[in-house]
């Protein structure tokens, strides 16, 4: 039985300024914003496109506290990163520990630090630039502006829509199986065979799904018209260029301070 | 303009249907779905579609929407024709909705899944709007189109899907089982919505339904399609129930006006003890949303119980948490004393094995609480994981496999049974360990006349036998059936109501 759910829009729905942007085009800010990232590996750069991005926050419309509980996994793994440099960088500087192989340096302190932040920008334009993103205007600009193919990405789209109900079907699958008597033990096999009906699922759902979309004119050969036309506006341009500033000024401002370092030199 | 001249057959109004000698075998299958069928529906014309399970409605309405597919597919005999062309060749002009309101679901908001068909069809992006509003408008589904789809109940996503066929503005109507899956509201809300909808637009409407009485009096015409090829009977409804009435009532098809063949048990004097009870009970699926707070209930021993409410008053989260399969949010479900497993009367503490020979539980879904290849090993499962010998647990199968007549069945994977099937084979591997409370949520949704009347009737036997039945359902017939108390949940609480 299904309960009655409360209109989606949980979170605010005062229009921001990013809301106004394309999602191709936040695609490529986001590929903008990290790449460049990968060039080098110091404090500086990291933190300099850190402070830009958050400043930024406000254009987004998402409430600090969303980014804050988004940003937890990633601020809590960040060190998982940072502690295999702390442990195995090439030492140089001071020494203060080492066990076997592992030494902790000066430099390795540095180079622990350097690459924490970096996972940190790295992960902060995606939750950014895709927290109010909706699938289904995603869907539209990848079809109508990037010009992937149609029956492509509404399928996806459509099927993405069904994950909702594989969550009930392993909720109430993980209940019959201690209905049945068999829920106290083996629980990696309980998995397993719980993973394989849902498997059934997913190819009768799908079938079901393809029909249902099919009785709807899908993929009937007619040219598809789009009743959310999504298009490009000067904003987008503005967008891009705000994030090659952000850039710029990162990379800039470990230039000037003399930190900066290409990976392979 | 743009929009009449973007269809590719740029008719409107209402479409023909004509089969002739019409038959279709699927790729890898022997025997044909569907064999030898010939009729002429005329434009507008609203059509019965009946038959026993098998015989192959579904399969005629699938091609008649054009959706059977190429020579890959499978073999056609004979033809089929909408308005004298290949219905394949036609899309746009049939519009199907099908049994499982989630199945017909494509978008995320209510009026981009509305838009969903215009859009293929190529129609105007400037005309889509209206075409939604007036769609929805038909059908009376009144929530802003930015509504979430998974946020709308049963008969609300049957009237958005007839929405979304409407909006395509077809000649021919095809609902297959439209209300087999939803609540007597639902069901009242579809059957108004198909009427406003054909009335408006004339469409030809062709509607395949176990419930007949729910769609008799909208319908002109009655068509049986018979199990063995060849139509049984064609012709105005009343003619048809009288001269085959008893043949389609056998196939399993609620004939309007007959009475089922089952004894009413009255209402079961109990010795005032009670199987579970609970006070200041909250229920919750997920240990953060309370469902329902503040519950009273008593489930006395040896009787039927039935859980009744509207759609999302937390029946079936209810039932589960009686079941001792979600622990309660506040309060204690307390069992009767001599049930008590070694970690008290509350079942949701119990283990698993402990569960099992107390209460046993039948799902809304029997492939969820599927976990074998055969339906003899599915009835072993219970029997074995509580140490019965061997030679004990074949003879509890073999009974079991007899009593609900599934020995022929006993090989067979459970996921290739029939509705019918599957859920006898869901109440005995229940059964095969004999708990003294039974638990079932929804038993009879979706099952035609014959599987119904096998259900209530083992239901009956099971109460007379001493066993207590807490039963969810939206069915009265089955709680008139079994002599039930009730525990009715009234109305939803509305959202955002926490402990």
């Amino acid at each position: 039985m299904t309960a009655a759910v409360a209109d989606v829009p949980a979170v605010d729905t005062r229009p921001a300024w990013l809301d106004g942007v394309n999602p191709v085009t936040k695609v490529v800010l986001a590929l903008l914003l990290s790449v460049p990232l990968f060039a080098s590996i110091d404090v500086t750069s990291a933190l300099a496109a850190i402070v830009l991005q958050l400043a930024c926050l406000p254009l987004t419309g998402l409430p600090v506290r969303t980014l804050l509980k988004r940003m937890l996994p990633i601020v809590v793994f960040a060190p998982v990163a940072g502690v295999s440099m702390l442990l195995y960088a090439e030492p140089g500087g001071r020494v203060y520990w080492s066990f076997g192989y592992a030494t902790v340096s000066d430099d390795s302190i540095a180079l622990a630090i350097a690459v924490c932040l970096r996972v940190v920008a790295l992960a902060l334009p995606t939750i950014l630039l895709f927290g109010r993103t909706d699938p289904t205007e995603l869907a539209d600009a990848l079809a109508q502006v990037a010009k992937l193919p149609s029956r492509f990405v509404l399928g996806v789209l459509a099927g993405t829509r069904t994950l909702g109900l594989f969550l009930d079907d392993w909720r109430s699958m993980g209940l019959a199986r201690r209905a049945r008597g068999v829920g106290d033990t083996g629980a990696i096999r309980r998995f397993f065979s719980m993973a394989f009906v849902l498997l059934v699922f997913a190819v009768r759902r799908g079938t079901k799904l393809a029909t249902a979309m099919e009785a709807r004119g899908f993929g009937s050969g007619i040219p598809r018209t789009w009743a959310r036309p999504s298009r490009l506006h000067p904003r987008d341009a503005v967008a891009v260029l705000g994030g090659v500033a952000i850039m710029a000024l990162a990379i800039g401002a470990a230039v000037a301070a003399g930190t900066f370092r290409f990976v392979w030199s | 303009m743009t929009a009449s001249s973007a269809r590719p057959a740029g008719r409107s109004g209402p479409a023909g249907i004509t089969a002739a000698g019409w038959g279709w075998r699927y790729a890898g299958r022997r025997a044909p779905a569907v064999h030898d069928v010939s009729f002429t529906i005329e434009p507008g014309q609203r059509v019965l579609l009946l038959g026993a399970s098998g015989a192959g409605k579904s399969t005629l309405l699938a091609g008649i929407a054009g959706l059977l597919g190429g020579a890959d597919e499978g073999d056609q005999t004979g033809a089929l024709l909408v308005d004298g062309a290949r219905p394949e060749t036609q899309r746009g002009r049939v519009g199907l909705v099908l049994q499982d309101p989630d199945a017909g679901v494509v978008l995320s908001k209510v009026g981009d899944d509305v838009a969903f068909g215009c859009e293929n069809l190529g129609v105007a992006a400037s005309d889509i709007p209206a075409r939604v509003a007036e769609a929805l408008e038909a059908v009376g589904l009144d929530v802003p189109p930015g509504r979430a789809t998974k946020a709308l109940s049963g008969g609300q996503k049957q009237r958005l899907a007839l929405a979304g066929v409407l909006a395509m503005r077809p000649g021919v109507l095809l609902l297959d089982e439209p209300t087999a899956n939803l609540d007597p509201e639902g069901v009242r809300e579809v059957r108004a919505a198909v009427e406003h909808a054909v009335a408006e637009s004339g469409a030809t409407l062709v509607v395949i339904e176990h419930r007949t009485e729910v769609w008799a009096d909208l319908m002109d015409r009655v068509i049986v399609v018979g199990a063995e090829g060849g139509l049984l009977a064609d012709g105005p409804p009343v003619e048809v129930f009288a001269r085959v009435g008893d043949d389609l009532a056998a196939a399993g098809v609620w004939v309007p006006g007959r009475p089922i063949d089952l004894p009413v048990l009255a209402p079961a004097v109990t010795d005032g003890e009670s199987a579970l009870a609970a006070s200041g009970l909250s229920v919750s699926r997920d240990r953060r949303t309370i469902v329902r707070a503040g519950l009273e209930v008593r489930v006395p021993r040896g009787a039927a119980t039935g859980i009744v409410g509207p759609n999302g008053a937390g029946k079936s989260t209810l039932a589960l948490t009686l079941a001792g399969l979600l622990p309660e949010a506040a309060g204690e479900v307390l069992a009767a004393p001599q049930l008590a497993g070694r970690s008290g009367r509350r079942p949701s503490r119990w283990t698993s094995r402990e569960l099992l020979t107390r209460i046993g539980t039948v799902f809304q879904e029997p492939e969820h609480q599927f976990l074998a290849a055969t339906v003899r090993d599915e009835l072993a499962i219970g029997p074995r994981s509580r140490g019965v010998a061997t030679a004990d647990v074949d003879v509890i199968v073999d009974e079991l496999l007899e009593r609900l007549h599934l020995a022929p069945l006993a090989l067979a994977n459970p996921f290739t049974l029939s509705g019918g099937q599957k859920r006898r084979l869901s109440v005995a591997t229940v059964l095969a360990d004999a708990p003294p409370v039974i638990v079932l949520d929804e038993p009879t949704f979706g099952q035609d006349r014959r599987g119904w009347v096998e259900l209530v009737a083992l239901l009956q036997s099971e109460i007379a036998a001493g066993t207590t039945v807490v039963a969810v359902t939206h069915d009265d017939d089955v709680l008139r059936h079994l002599g039930a108390h009730r525990i009715d949940l009234g109305l939803p609480v509305p959202a955002g109501v926490a402990s």
